[in-house]
């Protein structure tokens, strides 16, 4: 934790690397000195280590990188803090979490990040990034200052889970952000669609009574940003797919040579609308869980790298927030203790290699980012994300660091959880083993 | 004799359905929250059931001392006059205490959440909730979040079911054709907004109904209804050719102004029950209708009122029904079935 004395000297010992970006998948020493990586494989002359991790039988491999992550503060701070959820971050290998804009005040001003910057210096276990507004008070109206956000600091602009419903106002804020080389990152969504739905809109909705939210919310949605970005040359992000169609729809832009990236939230690679059975909260999402049909093509389309990257999505809740009929709780989930042992099982599952699925979490999210983090060269930042991948636990509200518990996979097995996690050199988190 | 004959097994051993919210260990009706889960001996059991208060009804008895000393609390959450009569009558023939709760959305919006406000009511020693709210889902909500003594009866939620509404169309059904396996029965109209037509289309299939049809333009369809046994029809001519019943659902007004159908008018003359429609279907057809009827819309007033329909029969069947269910659902204050 942050009181741990400063210790500037680390050897990474016995653990098998996973560093995607530099092809590395073996048992191999790291070595990390005043903040950076060091040396990889040989150790530097005359190192001698304040502190020595054993990682016999452990991955070691680049911080995770989460692209969307809701830490309910400022604006929400009874569900949740940056204190609380950096830490839980932080204690599940995670090191690099991005703040979606949709904070209560918005973050569209140069002083809300700092705000944030601050308050996360002060009490951060892990860092926080942060989208900026694409418009002002995600109104969809007037398109924000992006050049005083990205001075700023925010890595990329967004309207969030608000989508601009004016095409025009749309084509300008892509415009802006193409001068300025910003990345906006985009939610699709059609509202006149999705309406007041809360789930998929198929044979579970219809048998629950549930107002539906359409595949086509998010198709009609892509097929628009496509076109503007084609047009104004912007380079974006799609962010949480949830249908199969559209990510075909996002393979074929790219492959047309669109400047497009894509992700998931891991949660959509492994439940479906089936999972909310007789209205279970914990499920209601937004975007919804879909069919069993659009689950297994995101997993295709991730294999295929059409998406290219995995986040947690993760939207802590006070326990009140899901107690209440289904369509009047609030949507989201609290991911980030799940989010590697869930990426971790896809490889389990053969969907990918394991350094092919870390690269997911860490190198790609880094490079959509324009992070140099996400990967280990000797004289990046040292950020480690330390597991034990046989390590078995079960998903409970004891078992859980983030103050949210409100998550589909309660009770769940979980194979693979970090030991150890260290920011910028800094061990944030060690692992207190029985 | 109790109406509700305790001793009487159904004739199909209730099998045990873990973690099924409906049934008690013994496969007794716990709640009633949907038709969809329930075993077609528990159904029968509260057609049966009340065709013994019908027959009590008949014989003057018109209080029975089932319930007394229990109190029902009537909680609804969306104006209703004519369901929340009908149960308040139903739980006074038993001689159940009865408090009418009405819950406007101001109240609800005062801060107090759903579970505030039923651990108050609980605290009141209320034995049982019979709910009514816009939201679907919110009985099995409510269900999930009582103690073992107290029972749920759903009067409608969202637009997901409205279980004693279908049961009393069935025991209308059976009082006028009795043999489910040989009746062809179709529901016509807006079947995605209504939580009766999901009722009716899990009670008829669970009673063995021959073949269930839903008639309605694409556009009053929810995804994916065929894969809950239905065949579907848009042309009501052909979708009524040679039925036995027909149950007409009622039309909302406000589903013009979401384009969902683009006038009274049209929809009339494209879905419209008229006698010269109604010639289509078997001789002895029935008709029915969950009311109120909006004449012109749904139906002719000369189908309303005609030999066919049974409308009001299904109105004072109500009663009987919902008794029913009360009866059955009912705990002992030991978690144990009552009736």
């Amino acid at each position: 934790m942050s009181n741990i004395n400063k210790i500037n000297r680390i050897h990474i010992k016995d653990g098998h690397l996973i560093d995607p970006a530099n092809g590395i998948d073996e048992v191999i020493d790291i070595w990390i000195a005043d903040g950076k990586v060091q040396a990889v494989g040989t150790a530097p002359d005359g190192f001698t280590a304040d502190q020595i991790i054993n990682a016999e039988q452990q991955i070691v491999c680049p911080g995770l990188i989460d692209l969307s992550a809701r830490l309910r503060e400022p604006g929400h701070e009874h569900k949740a803090t940056i204190a609380s959820e950096t830490t839980a971050a932080a204690s599940a290998g995670i090191t690099s979490l991005v703040c979606p804009p949709d904070t209560k005040p918005v973050i569209d001003s140069p002083a809300i990040v700092e705000l944030m910057h601050n308050k996360a210096r002060q009490v951060g276990q892990a860092r926080l990034h942060m989208l900026g507004a694409l418009t002002s008070g995600l109104k969809g109206e007037l398109i924000s200052e992006m050049l005083s956000l990205k001075n700023a600091g925010v890595l990329g602009m967004s309207n969030a889970n608000q989508p601009v419903q004016n095409s025009q106002t749309l084509r300008h804020a892509f415009e802006y952000a193409a001068t300025h080389d910003l990345t906006v990152f985009i939610r699709p969504n059609e509202p006149s669609l999705s309406k007041s739905g809360c789930v998929h809109e198929g044979s579970v909705a219809s048998r629950l009574g549930l107002p539906g939210i359409p595949e086509a919310a998010e198709t009609v949605a892509v097929a628009r940003e496509l076109e503007l970005i084609a047009q104004t040359g912007v380079r974006a992000h799609f962010s949480q797919l949830s249908t199969a169609r559209a990510a075909e729809m996002i393979g074929r832009a790219r492959h047309d040579g669109l400047k497009i990236t894509a992700d998931v939230a891991v949660h959509h690679l492994y439940l479906s609308e089936i999972d909310i059975r007789e209205y279970d909260s914990a499920c209601h999402l937004i975007p919804p869980l879909r069919s069993q049909r659009d689950r297994d093509g995101l997993r295709d389309a991730l294999k295929r790298g059409v998406i290219n990257a995995i986040c947690s999505d993760h939207q802590p809740h006070e326990p009140d927030a899901k107690q209440a009929p289904f369509p009047d709780t609030a949507p989201g989930l609290s991911g980030l203790d799940t989010l590697l042992p869930l990426v971790k099982r896809l490889a389990d599952e053969k969907l990918l290699t394991l350094s092919e699925i870390i690269a997911c979490v860490t190198s790609t999210p880094a490079s959509i980012l324009g992070l140099e983090q996400g990967q280990l060269s000797v004289g990046a930042s040292a950020d480690i994300c330390i597991f034990d991948p046989n390590m078995s636990w079960f998903v409970s509200a004891d078992t859980m660091n983030s103050r949210g518990h409100n998550t589909p996979f309660m009770g769940w097995e979980m194979h693979g959880r970090a030991t150890n996690t260290l920011v910028n050199g800094q061990l944030v988190f060690t692992a207190i083993h029985d | 004799m109790s109406p509700v004959d305790t001793q009487a097994q159904p004739s199909q051993p209730v099998k045990l359905r873990p973690g099924n919210i409906q049934l008690d260990p013994q496969g007794k009706l716990r709640h009633f929250l949907a038709i969809e889960g329930l075993p077609k001996a528990v159904l029968t059991k509260i057609l049966d059931a009340a065709e013994s208060f019908t027959t009590a009804h008949e014989h003057r008895e018109k209080k029975i001392e089932l319930l007394k000393g229990h109190t029902i609390a009537n909680l609804f959450f969306e104006p209703s006059t004519r369901t929340r009569t009908t149960f308040e009558l139903a739980a006074k023939r038993l001689s159940a205490d009865v408090l009418n709760i009405n819950i406007s959305a101001s109240s609800s919006s005062k801060g107090e959440t759903l579970l505030d406000m039923l651990r108050n009511l609980e605290a009141m020693h209320v034995d049982m909730f019979v709910v009514r709210h816009g939201s679907s889902g919110a009985a099995h909500f409510i269900a999930k979040n009582v103690p073992p003594h107290v029972s749920v009866l759903n009067a409608g939620d969202g637009s997901h079911e409205h279980p004693t509404q279908a049961m009393l169309d069935m025991f209308t059904i059976r009082q006028h054709k009795p043999d489910f396996p040989s009746l062809r029965v179709a529901i016509v109209g807006d079947i995605m907004h209504s939580r009766v037509a999901r009722s009716q289309i899990h009670a008829l299939n669970t009673l063995g109904v021959g073949e269930l049809r839903v008639i309605a333009p694409q556009t009053l369809l929810p995804a994916g209804i065929e894969k809950m046994g239905v065949q579907v029809y848009q042309n009501i001519d052909e979708g009524i050719k040679d039925v036995d019943v027909i149950i007409m659902l009622r039309l909302q007004r406000e589903r013009m102004h979401s384009a969902f159908i683009p006038s009274e008018h049209e929809y009339f003359s494209l879905y419209g029950m008229t006698e010269t429609r109604l010639a289509l279907a078997k001789p002895d057809v029935i008709i029915m209708h969950p009311g109120p009827i909006n004449r012109g819309v749904e139906m002719d007033s000369a189908v309303a009122d005609g030999s066919h329909s049974v409308i009001l029969q299904q109105v004072s069947n109500g009663i009987a029904v919902r008794m029913a269910a009360m009866a059955l659902a009912m705990r002992n204050p030991d978690g144990s079935s009552a009736s």
